[in-house]
């Protein structure tokens, strides 16, 4: 029930919101997203840290199909709607300073996102899942396409196209698999069966059909190129959902409906797909320390920051995985805080550029201070919350290939130089005519980047709390995966 | 005391949330009476544990405490916990002693400073984080201390944030560091996944049973060892630290002293074990070790920075350091980090009480003759000065001696280059010394005017560094002496288990004396050349703009490592960096993908000829259509 709570709440909320007029509507919705906050604290508070499926809501939808609505979260789902309830109301409450047009349209939407967002985490019917994976595209694509910068309409257009194509694989790979159960369902158990019956070649067709659904959605590389675009082009709240939450679709799609789908499969092509995420991390932070624009830069390091978390879950151990599900939280708190900032900072100078920029510390301390901390995260500085998945995942993948393990360790060198570069840009030197009068943090905008700054220093030295809710569900999943 | 362990690193962070907090508001005074009071309550608690561990029996010198489990996963399993043991609280020891000083001068040095307060803070974490370092039970406990400090020099080097080329120097530092770092971060993963623990004891437990020269214990040690380059500016990681000096001059002491460069030192003090167990490694650290200390010493003979000259002689030094560990002589090296903490912090404190009075210039050639205005500076600066270059009873002689007996021992050549080195440090140390302190003043008549001894706050502690620089080697007398070598048996735990698989000492007392001499009369004569060439003769460094000798200008240049890795490094990457944007990325990777979408919209219109909407041509395309069928299926 609770999980059902969690799903039609924003849904409900959404509605409302698109009836009321005015400035209200983000009132409303940040209302309702802290009450969901709420709910999901709740259920984790009530979750049991084991590795069954909790506040299962299960009745057939299409019986004739096999489709039921059945939903319910464990270990892995619990962090992902933690996290996805958490940046609800500080995505609402970063845009409070800002007058979007038609603000009913626009909080309706967002929190419509999230009711599909915490569809696609819970979900235990394969179906379902789809339908709730293309469900989040929609609001998003209206987003990006109603508030964003003047591209917007090639770039959004391309995302768009790009992720449903990637999704048409899925939807077939699914067909495919419900086809071959023997329970003729759409039931996570019964597409897991189906697909460990099928001889390692087909595995292996599976595996791309889905691999590519996902790796598109994370983005993995080389799928990755409408990525900087869309988050470049995008509403500072519509980046922030985009990397946030949404680029973790494609990850727990690969933990929870690939891994243990296509075991035989993932033997085959998995080394490809590290290879691939581990290229994607150096290549994207080289292509990183040269950008000046500040919101391609973080983009480009979040397509590092992904490459890292998908190649560790592709090493298919207790490390890695657990590695990537604290670093799939903690990445979200982190470039959540990183776009905020730099919205803060284009907001007052009307610029992003870094080469326009500089000189701010010694105006305004405190913004300087909470970006020199939220830059520290992001580089995986031990006591921050950016370390422990790191290391975690770096720890994995080794395991698997110490060369690969080695390059993508790069990440901690060329991370320190494109971030720190970016800092000293903006923040050090002289002051530029554009940073003149940079305005000190505002209460507001306190209200939103502190708790960041908590959870940072707050994960990074208290990381157990987190590891603990998914570590049963990753051993139960390695487990099946350890059937074949 | 021993159990109060964990105060020792929870004052400096207290400290430094007080003063990162609300040291705004504070005035100077009170800023620095909490900052320097923590490293002092700190202090207080080290020379506790120190006292009671000197007492302890062996069985009780070595305690761990855990505050609690930090992270786990799997196997993996990772403490915030403490271990003490005569290694750490001896570390402890030098560097909340020093640290206390070097906090105690700031308050001098740094009194017109708008950033007092944050200065402070910023050396609380400093500290902290070196304690940690030290402290910790376990690789990641020592990682985290490892990053602390990087993060910190990050900080304080970059202190004068509107200056870029400060910022740059603070970048250079941590990312240099960064590339030490992930040798590290592979190294502790290796050790997880071999011993299945990353705590100490566990891990040097199990190595026992290896044997020597095993490949993946030579992996570790070469990856921890990577490590060791960055964090103590070993060739090729080494040019962060001469540029480092862009700090305030507090700063340059703690780094080069009390914290960060001494932790490479320590890690493989700490793992001395497995080193001990992997030759090659051994035999890597040494010849490293000595190619740094000869590199480090020809640069230094050339420079006209009174700070660069030091950070060069520390580079030096930390190649000493790292030779004796190389050798096996473990002791050795933390009796010289230990002897060089006290002469190296006189010396930058000294120099920046120089640099102070001469109203913040740095290069020697401009100074001369400040002996009658900075008499206490003088005196303890040229205490400093006699004990690095090694000039009997100091404390650097013992220390120096015994290293390079040790290397005498390994290898005669790698002697001989030791004692080149020595000289050359004694050549420069006193050059530097003559150019600022003897002779005329060449400065302008402002700065002349201006001369001044430094307040008490700043001269209390070089007066002390200058007595820990005049008795310290009295800890490891040598043999020879007939003397116990006090901090061999206090040390003797931590070393026991790579002592018992290491040869022992060969040398007689004949060949320790012959070599003794050998160092001090050659060290006498470098001496006496740099006095007639400098006060004698008056010399002076030429100016700027002459044109130097080849063999000189590569030296003054610094052999132009900096240039040489700009363009084989920074440049490629950078240049890398904006090919794979403008060409791989978006001409290629996304050409092919706007590629298979113009693919699509070309498809579609072409075919939409085809939707005529003329009967006549639909009923055409059938019977065509049909008519082939027929036919393919005649054919068949």
């Amino acid at each position: 029930m609770l999980t059902a709570i969690l799903i039609f709440l924003p849904l409900l909320a959404s509605f409302l919101v698109f009836f009321t007029k005015g400035e209200s509507a983000k009132k409303i919705a940040l209302a309702f997203s802290i009450v969901e906050l709420a709910v999901a604290l709740f259920a984790v508070f009530n979750f049991h840290r084991d590795a069954t499926t909790q506040f299962i809501l299960d009745f057939w939808w299409v019986p004739s199909l096999g489709i039921s609505f059945k939903v319910g979260i464990d270990g892995i789902s619990m962090l992902l709607v933690l996290l996805t309830a958490a940046l609800g109301p500080f995505i609402i409450l970063s845009s409070f300073e800002k007058k979007y047009e038609k603000p009913n349209v626009f909080y309706g939407l967002i929190l419509m996102m999230q009711m599909a967002l915490v569809g696609v985490f819970t979900s235990m019917d394969g179906f379902l899942f789809y339908i709730f994976w293309e469900l989040a595209l929609i609001p998003i694509y209206f987003i990006c396409l109603m508030w964003g910068g003047k591209n917007r309409g090639v770039v959004t257009f391309k995302f768009f196209v790009y992720t449903l194509f990637g999704s048409l694989f899925m939807l077939v790979g699914l067909i495919y698999l419900y086809q071959h159960s023997s329970a003729h369902t759409f039931d996570i158990e019964s597409l897991y069966q189906a697909g460990r019956s099928l001889p390692a070649s087909t595995q292996g067709v599976l595996f791309w059909a889905f691999f590519i659904a996902f790796a598109i959605k994370m983005p993995v590389f080389p799928f990755h190129t409408w990525q900087p675009d869309t988050y470049t082009e995008a509403p500072t709240q519509g980046t922030m959902l985009l990397s946030g939450i949404m680029l973790k679709m494609g990850i727990f799609g690969v933990i929870r409906w690939l891994l243990p789908v296509v075991p035989l499969g993932v033997a085959e092509w998995g080394n490809t797909a590290i290879i691939l995420s581990v290229i994607g991390i150096v290549y994207a932070s080289v292509i990183a320390i040269m950008q000046n624009d500040m919101k391609r830069l973080v983009a480009y390091s979040s397509i590092a920051h992904v490459g890292l978390i998908a190649a560790g879950v592709f090493s298919m151990n207790i490390q890695g995985l657990q590695g990537a599900m604290i670093q799939m939280v903690c990445h979200g708190i982190n470039v959540f805080a990183l776009f905020y900032i730099i919205d803060l900072i284009e907001k007052r100078t009307g610029t992003r550029e870094l080469s326009k920029l500089g000189g701010v510390r010694s105006i305004s301390p405190v913004f300087a201070t909470v970006f020199m901390i939220v830059v520290l995260g992001s580089v995986a500085l031990p006591f921050t919350n950016g370390f422990v998945g790191e290391f975690l995942l770096i720890n994995g993948l080794y395991q698997f290939s110490p060369l690969a393990s080695a390059f993508a360790g790069l990440t901690i060198i060329l991370g320190a130089v494109y971030m720190l570069r970016m800092y000293q840009k903006s923040m050090l030197g002289e002051l530029s005519p554009l940073t003149e009068d940079f305005e000190e943090l505002t209460y507001n905008e306190k209200l939103v980047l502190y708790p960041m700054v908590i959870a940072i220093i707050g994960i990074g030295i208290f990381p157990k709390p987190l590891l603990h809710i998914s570590e049963p569900a990753v051993e139960e999943l390695l487990r099946i995966i350890a059937l074949k | 005391m021993i159990k109060l362990v964990a105060l020792v690193p929870l004052f400096p962070i207290i400290g430094f949330l007080l003063l990162g907090l609300f040291g705004k508001k504070w005035s100077k005074s009170l800023a620095s009476i909490v900052g320097s009071g923590a490293i002092f309550a700190s202090f207080v608690v080290a020379v506790g544990i120190f006292i009671e561990l000197l007492g302890a029996d062996a069985a009780h010198k070595t305690a761990t405490f855990s505050l609690f489990e930090w992270i786990d996963a799997g196997k993996f399993s990772v403490a915030i916990s403490f271990l003490i043991d005569p290694l750490s609280s001896l570390f402890i020891l030098i560097i909340t002693g020093i640290g206390f000083l070097i906090h105690l001068y700031s308050a001098g040095y740094m009194h017109d400073d708008e950033g007092h307060n944050k200065f402070f803070s910023y050396l609380n974490l400093f500290i902290f984080f070196m304690l940690l370092l030290v402290l910790g039970s376990n690789y990641v406990m020592m990682f985290v201390g490892w990053e602390g400090v990087g993060l910190c020099s990050y900080l304080l080097i970059g202190f004068w944030f509107k200056n870029t080329n400060y910022n740059n120097a603070a970048k250079k530092a941590f990312v240099m560091n960064r590339i030490g770092d992930l040798g590290f971060l592979l190294g502790i993963v290796l050790i997880f996944i071999t011993f299945g623990s990353v705590d100490y004891a566990t891990v040097f437990e199990q190595a026992t049973h290896f044997t020597s020269g095993e490949t993946v214990i030579t992996t570790i040690t070469i990856l921890l060892f990577i490590g060791a380059m960055g964090k103590s500016a070993q060739l090729p990681l080494f040019t962060w630290l001469p540029d480092a000096m862009a700090g305030p001059t507090p700063v340059s002491a703690l780094i080069h002293a009390a914290t960060m460069v001494t932790a490479g030192i320590y890690m493989i003090a700490r793992s001395n074990i497995l080193f001990t167990l992997a030759p090659v490694t051994l035999e890597i650290v040494a010849i490293t070790g000595l190619a740094t200390a000869l590199f480090a010493a020809t640069i230094g003979l050339a420079q006209n920075d009174i700070k660069k000259v030091l950070a060069y002689s520390t580079v030096s030094q930390l190649g000493l350091m790292f030779l004796a560990l190389g050798v096996g002589a473990y002791t050795s090296g933390v009796f010289h980090v230990m002897t060089h903490a006290f002469f190296k912090a006189l010396l930058f404190l000294g120099a920046g009480s120089v640099i102070h009075a001469m109203s913040g210039e740095q290069d020697i050639r401009f100074m001369g003759g400040l002996k009658k205005h900075l008499p206490i500076t003088f005196l303890t600066f040229l205490i400093g000065t006699m004990a690095i270059a090694g000039v009997p009873p100091f404390a650097g002689f013992f220390s120096k001696d015994e290293i390079l007996a040790h290397v005498f021992e390994h290898n005669k050549i790698m002697w001989l280059l030791g004692i080149l080195t020595s000289m050359m440090t004694a050549f420069y140390m006193f050059r530097l010394f003559f150019l600022v302190f003897s002779g005329q003043f060449r400065g302008t008549k402002e700065q002349a005017h201006h001369l001044h001894e430094s307040p008490k706050s700043m001269t209390i502690p070089l007066i002390v560094l200058a007595v820990l620089s005049v008795l310290g080697g009295f800890l490891g007398l040598p043999e020879t002496f007939h003397a116990k070598h006090l901090l061999e048996g206090f040390l003797e735990p931590v070393f026991e288990a790579s002592e018992v698989r290491m040869l022992p000492n060969h040398l007689t007392h004949l060949t320790e004396w012959a070599l003794m001499g050998v160092a001090v009369i050659t060290m006498i004569i470098v001496v006496l050349v740099a006095r007639s060439k400098y006060v004698k003769n008056n010399e002076v460094p030429v100016p700027e703009s002459t044109t130097l000798k080849p063999a000189h200008k590569l030296v003054y240049n610094k052999y132009f490592v900096d240039e040489f890795y700009n363009a084989i490094f920074v440049k490629p990457i950078n240049w890398l960096s904006q090919k794979f944007h403008s060409i791989f990325e978006l001409q290629f990777i996304d050409g092919i993908v706007n590629g298979m979408g113009s693919l699509v919209v070309w498809t579609g219109r072409n075919l939409r000829y085809a939707q005529t909407g003329n009967v006549g041509f639909y009923i055409f395309a059938m019977v065509l259509s049909v008519v082939l069928i027929l036919l393919v299926n005649y054919l068949r």
